[in-house]
């Protein structure tokens, strides 16, 4: 069983992010990149899913500049048997409609029974992609997933997804589209011996030209990034525990209107 | 000059610092307390293949390289220092000689499942009269027709009650000194081998320092490890390499000090402002951070010397010295950052000086890393560097 | 039609239209009347009541939608994504919103991907500029904001509950329903079982006016009773830091902050909460944040507009106490 595991980089949560000279994207320049976390999920459910069934292939796909690769190369190590690198100017200022096509037409070609996301990337959250390349290969989906289990013949796949006020359990028939969230799985460590066994493996590149894209003007576009407004100052309330506490009711009540 | 490291160096550093937050430093501070071997993280360790990072992959290592055991043995030193001895001894005084002078048969049944983690193994070369003085071994190995026969007493050996095996050193002919003595590899359960005692320790508490008896103890002659009378040799050139550990261990230990000593004088107040604003307290972490890059730098330079199959037992010994005397010097002062606070067991720097003191004194005391540093100055061999 | 501002209605599977809809039907209304258009509200149920009609009617859409079929529940993106595109091809909608919630960021992202249209998921802004709609949303981790705009309509967007004014309510407001005829797809994805959360009698996390989180600080789950029973006095919902989730002290949907879910409350009341990068990107746009934590130096101080300094056990208590002398007033 083939299964796509498709992955962003992202900047670590504790790097300080700026914003770029040209104000619509933040600046590169020194901070630390990661597999978006649940991304991770979606990779060692891929994983334990080939595990378990003894046999398959696990391939991790992002789309981005050079950089990725690094991303790519600590799937490999945590045991995905190749990796997809969607590399190609035209993908520079890629929305996620571009990024769903693109990830459509790899996935198209690479013909894989299940392809796994995460819920949603942590640098922009938008958290559609998944199910957008779902629609644009009439794949049946199931977002926010905390379980699975793929049938014996590995023709459909059994999924927990996550909603308002529980789980709901389907059957899909595969290829499918699925997207882990957190809770589905503990993410294994790379192993040493698999980090130094990733370089053996392939990263292949891909171009626009070879899923017979072309460049697009983005369907939703930033038109600037903005720091946060500043939070005015808060006030700590002083005094013995129970003073404070009769304060910070006052407080809540007849300044902030908060309750 | 390159002092980046690779990909895989990174990569390894991150996975050990990684696993060393997130499951060895929450138990750090009871492990220590208890002076509990803490099984089921070292487990983790072989699992992750920190315990013979540099053996090739067909011998159950991960075939990496000594600059990412340094990375790796730091980022887990830094964590906890007991963990730290485990692995340092696992992969530089148990797995490389074996790697490097075993035999087939040996490599298949000493080293793969040791380096791989399943099993832990010792090194057991110290006497209560051969320390310092390592070649007055008083251990004998004595032939008999397939057989050797060990008799004596072997103390402080690190991993000594939970290892499956012990590289053990013994006279094979006294009268030859240092090239009379010779390596064994023994199995735990050997008839006329028993583990007598386990040390209570100011530091690295966690980790499991033993005495072994030998009485009558008969081991097959295939349980040699290189040739009768190599085994000096062999010690040495263990030694060499585990210097590099405790060096990256020195290093480890000392940046979890400063970090805490860093945290701390942001947080606390003293007249009325952080003691970090303090021109004494800056002082102070300033060196610190300055002495830590230059321990590191040592280090990672032997561990490349090493890696490229260069002559690196000076360095070594260079970097095991300035690491561990900073160590202490940095974890003395991130206690004194602390004030009172440090001085109590709430605070982990406390912890951090105790187990700064044991890089002074194992794989080669202080003094005994000058006299091996002067006596390559003198040879002539250091001419030019 | 052009000028409408659609609203995919999120039920509560009994007919009626949940409260997050007020907050998406007032925002759709308020950017419809300066556009020259009108609010509407598009409904796909297995199950409609007359009063959850009236009650869309009342929160402000002009006109309903209604398509009420089986097939649409429980919800498949497979039968709902071509149904609505069918719609906004019949109709060219100026714009289609819908509220951040499991199946509405699924639907409109399959949407937007079959109509080849721009998407803003989790927009906690919403403005006209020179005609043209422009989104705020949060990004990276909620340090930086980010202005976004749309190529061409429909201009698809999902809104974070508890952000945007919800609509008044104008009594006796009647909406004509409207029960258009679709194509209806199959479905291909089949449910099994759903299995419901045990409840906890408070409020849904997402949608609570009020939110009382709990950390580390809280030193074990058995002490998450305190915050429990604080939270039944004043109405609130009880959520959980990483750290506290991590521990195995609350299950995960409880948890606040990247890897959980984002709220946005009247008021936000952490104890014993630290605040790391990763909480706050969570509950940053709540409206009012209390922290209570021993440690003065805590960086959920940075963002709180009031903080005590004290022992979370003595002072919430004394909080719960105070806070019903206040409402039995």
């Amino acid at each position: 069983m083939k299964i796509l595991v498709m992955i962003k980089q992202v900047p670590d949560t504790a790097t300080q992010v700026k914003i770029g000279p040209d104000g619509k994207a933040i600046d590169t320049a020194g901070i630390t990149w990661i597999v978006s976390p649940y991304d991770e999920y979606a990779l060692e459910e891929g994983l334990r899913i080939k595990e378990k069934r003894g046999q398959g292939e696990v391939v991790a796909v992002a789309l981005g500049p050079d950089r990725v690769k690094e991303a790519l190369r600590s799937c490999l190590a945590m045991g995905a048997d190749r990796a997809i690198h969607l590399n190609d100017p035209a993908w520079e200022r890629a929305d996620t409609l571009m990024t769903a096509r693109a990830l459509a037409a790899a996935i198209k070609q690479e013909a894989p029974a299940l392809a796994l996301f995460g819920r949603q990337a942590i640098d922009d959250d938008m958290g559609a992609v998944g199910a957008a390349v779902a629609e644009l290969l009439g794949w049946p989906c199931a977002s926010w997933i905390m379980e699975e289990s793929v049938d014996e013949a590995g023709k459909a796949i059994r999924v927990g997804r996550q909603v308002e006020g529980g789980l709901e359990l389907f059957d899909l028939p595969l290829p499918a589209v699925v997207s882990a969230q957190k809770g589905l799985n503990e993410p294994r460590y790379p192993t040493l011996k698999g980090i130094m066994g990733a370089k053996k493996k392939e990263i292949k590149d891909v171009k626009a030209a070879d899923l017979g894209l072309t460049a697009e003007a983005p369907a939703l576009s930033v038109i600037k990034l903005e720091t946060l407004p500043p939070r005015p100052p808060g006030r700590i309330i002083q005094g013995e525990a129970a003073d404070a506490a009769k304060e910070l009711v006052r407080a809540l009540r007849e300044d902030a209107k908060a309750i | 000059m390159n002092v980046e490291l690779t990909d895989e160096q990174k990569m390894i550093q991150a996975v050990a610092r990684d696993f060393a937050e997130k499951e060895v430093r929450p138990i750090a501070e009871v492990i220590d307390r208890e002076a509990r071997f803490p099984r089921e993280t070292v487990r983790r360790m072989g699992e992750l293949g920190l315990m013979g990072i540099a053996v090739a992959e067909a011998w159950g290592g991960s075939g990496g390289d000594t600059v990412g055991y340094a990375v790796a043995l730091e980022e887990v030193s830094r964590a906890c220092a007991s963990h730290g001895a485990i692995m340092s001894v696992n992969n530089s005084l148990y797995c490389d000689p074996i790697a490097k002078f075993g035999s087939e048969e040996q490599r298949r049944r000493f080293l793969t499942p040791f380096a791989a983690g399943h099993k832990l193994g010792c090194f057991s070369l110290t006497e209560p009269e051969a320390g310092s003085d390592a070649t007055n071994q008083s251990t004998l190995a004595r032939r008999d027709g397939d057989a050797y026969v060990l008799d004596g007493r072997k103390i402080f050996v690190t991993n000594g009650r939970e290892a499956a095996a012990a590289l053990v050193f013994a006279q094979t002919d006294r009268a030859k000194g240092p090239r009379g003595i010779s390596a064994f590899l023994v199995e735990k359960g050997t008839p006329g081998f028993t583990v007598v005692k386990t040390e209570d320790k100011l530091g690295i508490r966690a980790s499991d320092t033993a005495e072994f008896l030998f009485e009558g103890c008969r081991v097959p002659a295939s349980a040699r490890l290189g040739e009768e009378g190599q085994g000096f040799k062999i010690a040495m050139m263990a030694i060499d390499g585990g210097r590099i550990g405790v060096a990256a261990q020195a290093v480890g230990i000392a940046a979890a000090a400063y970090e805490a000593a860093l945290g701390y004088a942001r947080e606390r107040k003293s007249f009325g402002v952080p003691i970090g604003r303090h021109q004494m307290v800056q002082w102070m972490l300033a060196d610190m951070a300055t002495a830590i890059e230059a321990a590191r730098l040592l280090t990672l330079r032997a561990a490349s010397l090493k890696d490229g199959a260069e002559p690196f037992g000076p360095q070594a010994a260079m970097a095991k010295l300035f690491a561990s005397e900073m160590a202490m010097r940095v974890t003395t002062d991130a206690v004194q950052v602390h004030g009172g606070y440090g001085f109590i067991k709430e605070y982990q720097v406390e912890r951090h000086f105790r187990d700064a003191k044991i890089t002074q004194i194992y794989e080669g005391t202080s003094q005994i890393q000058k006299l091996v540093i002067a006596r390559h100055l003198l040879s002539g061999a250091a001419a030019g560097s | 039609m052009a000028g409408s501002f659609w609203c995919l209605v999120e039920d509560d599977r009994q007919g009626n239209p949940k409260k997050v809809m007020a907050e998406v039907l007032g925002e759709a209304g308020r950017l419809a009347s300066q556009a020259g258009g009108q609010a509407e509200a598009v409904w796909l149920t297995d199950k409609a009541t007359e009063a959850g009609i009236k009650q869309l009617g009342e929160w402000g859409a002009k006109r309903v939608l209604l398509l009420e079929n089986p097939a649409f529940a429980p919800y498949r993106g497979e039968v709902w994504a071509p149904v609505l595109a069918e719609l906004c091809l019949k109709e060219s909608p100026q714009a289609f919103f819908g509220a951040v919630t499991a199946r509405q960021r699924e639907a409109m992202a399959r949407l937007a991907a079959r109509l080849g249209a721009g998407l803003s998921a989790d927009s906690t802004a919403l403005a006209l500029e020179d005609g043209t709609l422009v989104a705020t949303r949060p990004v990276y981790a909620g340090k930086l904001l980010s202005k976004m705009t749309w190529a061409k309509m429909p201009w698809l967007a999902t809104l974070r509950p508890n952000v945007f004014k919800p609509a008044d309510s104008q009594q006796g407001a009647v909406a004509p329903v409207e029960k258009p005829a679709v194509t209806l797809p199959a479905a291909v994805m089949s449910l099994v079982e759903r299995r419901e959360d045990s409840s906890t009698g408070l409020p849904e996390l997402a949608e609570a006016e009020i939110i009382v989180s709990g950390g580390r600080g809280l030193k074990g789950p058995e002490n998450f009773a305190i915050l429990e029973s604080l939270a039944k006095a004043i109405g609130a919902a009880v959520g959980a830091s990483r750290a506290a989730v991590d521990a195995g002290w609350r299950p995960h949907r409880f948890q606040i902050g990247q890897t959980g879910r984002t709220v946005s409350p009247k008021l936000y009341l952490g104890f014993g909460i630290s605040g790391a990068i990763q909480h706050l990107a969570g509950m940053r746009t709540s409206k009012v944040i209390c922290a209570i934590n021993k440690d003065p130096e805590a960086p959920i101080f940075k963002i709180a507009d009031y903080g005590i300094v004290g022992d979370l056990f003595e002072v919430a208590p004394l909080l719960e106490q105070e806070f019903k002398k206040l409402l039995e007033k």
